[in-house]
């Protein structure tokens, strides 16, 4: 409550804080704006940013380091017998504080102590709070103060402004680089703990995947086996399947529709093709365990071929249609950066239609060509949900497509699936596997990358 | 370098009955290509509103005139370059070698093998430099094995006065050299088909004086081999490289002349104006 009410007043005091510092701006000159050296909505966003951030950073400190410190001064007033422990008992006592003070019940009788603390706890929350909007209105007012009396013909509003927008675009950037730095270590972390129990080598090079582990010593097939290479194996037949379907398709489409279609078609062509895009991997993946499936099985005992229920070849051919849209927009449009005058030049040396585009056109999209592939690759090995639906969890090392194979992803999903204990090795190996496939993709990205850099044409 | 010198207003005045009877020899030279009554129109923007002009074999026409004149339209109309626009219409007679370019019977694909083009800005492809020579030959099927493609590519480098500085790197990217190196070795590419007649579309304007005196004294000399329409916004150029000069305005051809005539002695008030740089 009392921090809505102080985000309320933040923003009615940095509206105020623009509209006097424009206005003031413009009075400290008689009106004669251009003897200011910034002009006056520079001056209003100025008043305005001293009176919004310094107290919108006190929030944001303030509420970042509020719960811990009352909970440390709950703790301090504790009886020493409840305090000392293990660190679980600790957490736990925490918990219990936290629950009761929300008044949610913890399911077992409470301890007067404890329930103590937890009132404690709340007020302290509460005096928090207050104090909180009374310390941060007082701020932005005072910084709302100041920025107005800074103003005058010579301030320079508009380099300061400038330099805190700086800051934000800056702090913005990082907030997406630090994310991935975060996701990246926990995943090498957990995938470590991993492969404390499990040998790297084992896991890279072995050939028998089951990740059963043993609830009880005695139980039956209790020994897990974790060798990762029918998983890897899987992947590039189902990888190498839908890249076969979808690279010529959508290349082609791509030809069609830059070199060949009228505008008109075009222009209804293209967005129906991206809404396969468009489409939730669910849906695909049905369609693959529903229909595909059970076609590749009927074309292939036509055939008189043994095709297992769930295949990779359906699962492949199914994946490679979702990709389709991702080859042949992006060569699409790489094709129609192609400059014209190369075409010209072309067919200003009698070359018919089909040899400029073979010859010139192409080989001139071909950086961009390459990125789209290896972005399709890239989606085609990160793709979990038509594999799981289509071509079943079962690890076989085939290159055989009519037979059931399983995927990295799919894998992964399935080990997290549910309840799960974080210290077996069963649940740690999908961080093991999600590294291998981070690390795959990362390459995969940077050899993309690179063909692009080293064979782009500089067109201008 | 034998670079033709001067400006139009300092080129050199021959008695005026040498000229009339230079100008009875050029009337007389059978015409390469014969425009009649050309009408374009880009939707319902008409260009070019009748043109009748003659392009006579082994000389050089230079086509002049303000901007938005029509002048790199009827160009493109000479070898159905406007084919690949949409929503352009051709209408009236051009005619090579007496045939109707725009007949039934012609593919625009071996027109243009006929009557090749050379650009604006130099637009090599994407591959070697030899490649690029290549590049029409391999087409067309003009070079039968590994040799005689070899023997095309230098003959048409050497003509196109690039040998020397690439014949050490024909592996190089074509993209790689200047951009008059770049503009000669379109040349080259263009003459490797064989054309009868070249078309030029302001080869020099996105090039440096030094490299447009390259490709001007090259023309000079491609004129014995090939006929050569060359569109320029820059009236020395036309005064130095060409025999006969058409001035069109606002679709329309004014006129057309030897170039010595017309920048001496126009007929036309408008082309008067332009040459003296009261407009365009």
């Amino acid at each position: 409550m009392q921090l809505t009410l102080l985000a309320l007043i933040l923003a009615l005091l940095t509206v105020i804080g623009f509209l006097i510092g424009r206005s003031r701006a413009a009075s400290s000159v008689g009106g004669r704006v251009a003897e200011l050296h910034s002009v006056p909505s520079y001056h209003g966003v100025y008043v305005a940013l001293w009176a919004g951030l310094p107290a919108l950073l006190l929030f944001v400190a303030w509420t970042a380091s509020e719960g811990w410190l009352a909970m440390q001064l709950v703790l301090s007033a504790l009886p020493e017998r409840l305090t000392t422990g293990d660190g679980q008992s600790v957490g736990l006592l925490k918990a219990d504080i936290l629950n009761l003070a929300h008044g949610i019940a913890t399911g077992r009788e409470a301890d007067p102590l404890v329930m103590e603390a937890a009132r404690r706890y709340a007020a302290l929350r509460d005096l928090a709070d207050w104090s909180l909007l009374a310390v941060g209105a007082s701020l932005a007012v005072a910084g709302l103060a100041w920025g107005r009396h800074r103003i005058g013909p010579d301030l320079r509003a508009r380099p300061a402004v400038e330099r805190v927008v700086r800051v934000v675009l800056v702090v913005c950037s990082l907030v997406a680089i630090l994310t991935t730095v975060g996701i990246v270590l926990s995943l090498l972390f957990e995938a470590l703990r991993f492969f404390t129990v499990v040998s790297p080598l084992d896991f890279l090079f072995g050939t028998h995947w089951s990740p059963q582990m043993a609830m009880r010593a005695d139980q039956v097939g209790s020994s897990g086996s974790f060798g990762a290479i029918p998983l890897f194996a899987g992947t590039l037949l189902i990888t190498v399947i839908a890249m076969t379907v979808a690279v010529p398709v959508g290349l082609m489409a791509a030809i069609y529709m830059s070199e060949y279609a009228g505008r008109g078609v075009r222009t209804w062509l293209k967005p129906a093709l991206e809404i396969l895009a468009g489409i939730p991997t669910v849906v695909y993946g049905f369609f693959a365990a529903l229909t595909m499936a059970p076609f590749v099985r009927s074309v292939g005992g036509a055939l008189g071929l043994d095709v297992s229920s769930e295949s990779a070849l359906a699962a492949g051919i199914v994946m490679g249609v979702m990709i389709i849209p991702f080859v042949s927009s992006l060569s699409d449009d790489v094709i129609n950066a192609v400059p014209q005058s190369l075409r010209d030049g072309s067919y200003g040396l009698g070359a018919t239609k089909s040899e400029t585009i073979k010859q010139v056109v192409l080989p001139a999209a071909l950086p961009g060509i390459v990125a789209a592939v290896m972005l399709a690759v890239s989606r085609a090995i990160g793709e979990t949900m038509i594999v799981t639906m289509a071509s079943g969890l079962t690890a076989n090392m085939t290159a055989n497509p009519l037979q059931a194979v399983t995927t990295v992803t799919t894998q992964i999903a399935t080990l997290l699936v549910g309840d799960q204990e974080f210290d077996s090795p069963k649940t740690l190996s999908a961080f093991g596997l999600g590294l291998v496939l981070f690390l795959v993709t990362l390459c995969l990205n940077m050899v993309a990358l690179r063909v692009v850099r080293t064979y782009r044409e500089k067109y201008d | 370098m034998s670079i033709k010198s001067g400006i139009p207003g300092q080129l050199k005045l021959r008695p005026r009955a040498d000229r009339q009877t230079d100008r009875a020899a050029a009337a007389a030279l059978p015409a390469k290509m014969t425009a009649r009554g050309v009408k374009v129109f880009y939707g319902a923007k008409q260009a070019l509103k009748g043109i009748d002009l003659d392009i006579q074999e082994n000389r050089v026409l230079a086509l002049i005139g303000p901007s938005g004149c029509g002048k790199s339209t009827f160009l493109r109309c000479l070898n159905r370059m406007n084919d690949t626009i949409e929503g352009c219409r051709v209408e009236g007679r051009i005619a090579l070698d007496g045939e109707d370019v725009y007949g039934k019977a012609v593919d625009a694909v071996q027109l243009r093998a006929r009557v090749g083009m050379v650009f604006q800005k130099p637009n090599p492809f994407p591959k070697s430099i030899y490649d690029n020579v290549a590049y029409g030959p391999r087409i067309h099927g003009l070079a039968s094995g590994r040799d005689e493609l070899d023997e095309v590519v230098q003959t048409s480098l050497k003509r196109a006065g690039l040998w020397a500085e690439v014949k050490d790197r024909l592996r190089e990217p074509g993209t790689s050299l200047s951009g008059g190196q770049q503009q000669r070795l379109c040349i080259a590419r263009a003459i490797a088909v064989s054309p009868e007649v070249i078309l030029m579309d302001e080869p020099c304007s996105a090039l440096d004086p030094i490299a447009t005196a390259h490709i001007e004294e090259l023309i000079d000399e491609l004129r014995a081999n090939y006929t050569i329409v060359i569109v320029t916004h820059n009236m020395q150029q036309a005064a130095r490289v060409s025999q006969r000069t058409a001035f069109f305005h606002l679709g329309e051809m004014v006129e057309c002349d030897d170039t010595e005539e017309i920048f001496t002695n126009p007929r036309d008030e408008r082309t008067q104006g332009y040459i003296t740089g009261r407009y365009g």
